[in-house]
């Protein structure tokens, strides 16, 4: 009974918390200080069309280091924890049914193709690192679930996830000694503004963000998904 | 119109949640949250959040559900080994 009552309490204060942040909540019509500041100044200075690019990867570029750091340890986590054990004999499974198996060679390709579209163009059009890499990582797993026998070169995964990361903080280190500080995209050449390439350094980053998220969570798929 | 689906896909997202949670059957809750993230999405971009919509689709809706798939598969597996031996 005493159970319930808190959770009454705690439900009605909770409700109580949710309504006076509604209330303050409206449309609004303009942008505040800073969200104006930064759609005017993010294309004159960096170079991107995509304000929220321009904020992750250069204004706000050491968090999202910190970030790729995270998800590293994470992946390692799952790797240490999931180790595969080498006595457990290869299982007889299931071949994937013809619709998944054809579905897969016909999406692969389309899939890959999205995943670099994603994270080359992430200063100009939505997305960026992460969600190309998610994309890239999800069009293997297809290929894990469709084909039974498939295996993966576990050596060029780590490899070039290591590279990857590698780079990613050796050009962070690089805008600290050539440009105004650590990842400022403006130590290459800045180009025409709304082309492929321009905005300096931010492509370049995010193809490293999106090849190291990629390969990272392909990895922890395959440890989490290979050996049952 | 915009605020109307908004709530609407809002009360679809509890209704989702809630079902998550009170249904017996875990691979069904698992798609159920994975449903869930997917409205979550589809809210983000009818606020004009692109950036959001599409990492919450991909990893929201996509990946942690194929991580909870796997999780489940994991645990069904060494029950009957358990059982069996």
């Amino acid at each position: 009974m005493a159970k319930r009552a808190v959770l009454f309490i705690i439900l009605a204060a909770l409700t109580l918390m949710f309504f006076r942040v509604l209330q303050g909540t409206g449309e609004r019509t303009a942008l505040g200080d800073l969200a104006g500041r930064l759609v005017v100044e993010a294309p004159e200075t960096l170079g991107t069309q995509n304000v929220i690019t321009a904020v992750v990867v250069t204004m706000r570029g050491l968090d999202t280091l910190g970030e790729v750091a995270v998800l590293f340890i994470a992946a390692a986590g799952v790797g240490f924890l999931l180790r595969r054990r080498e006595k457990a004999a290869e299982r007889q499974r299931r071949p994937a049914s013809e619709i998944l198996q054809t579905g897969s060679k016909l999406l692969l390709p389309l899939l890959l193709v999205f995943g670099v579209y994603i994270f080359t163009h992430g200063h100009l059009t939505p997305g960026g690192g992460f969600q190309g890499g998610v994309v890239i990582a999800s069009a293997l797993l297809l290929v894990l679930l469709a084909d039974v026998s498939a295996s993966v070169n576990h050596k060029l995964l780590s490899t070039t996830e290591s590279l990857s990361g590698f780079f990613y903080a050796a050009l962070g280190v690089a805008g600290l000694v050539f440009g105004a500080g650590i990842l400022d995209n403006r130590i290459l050449p800045m180009g025409a503004y709304g082309t492929l390439l321009s905005a300096g350094l931010i492509p370049v980053i995010y193809s490293f963000i999106g090849l190291k998220v990629g390969t990272e969570l392909t990895g922890v798929l395959l440890s989490m998904g290979e050996d049952d | 119109m915009t605020e109307a689906l908004v709530v609407f896909f809002g009360i679809l997202m509890i209704v989702a949640a809630v079902f998550a949670i009170h249904t017996k059957n875990l691979l069904t809750a698992v798609i159920v949250a994975g449903v869930v993230s997917l409205l979550a999405s589809v809210l983000y971009l009818l606020m004009h959040a692109p950036d959001v919509a599409m990492t919450e689709a991909a990893i929201g809706s996509g990946l942690t559900t194929v991580v909870f798939l796997f999780t489940l598969k994991r645990i069904k597996t060494e029950k009957e080994e358990d059982d069996n031996g």
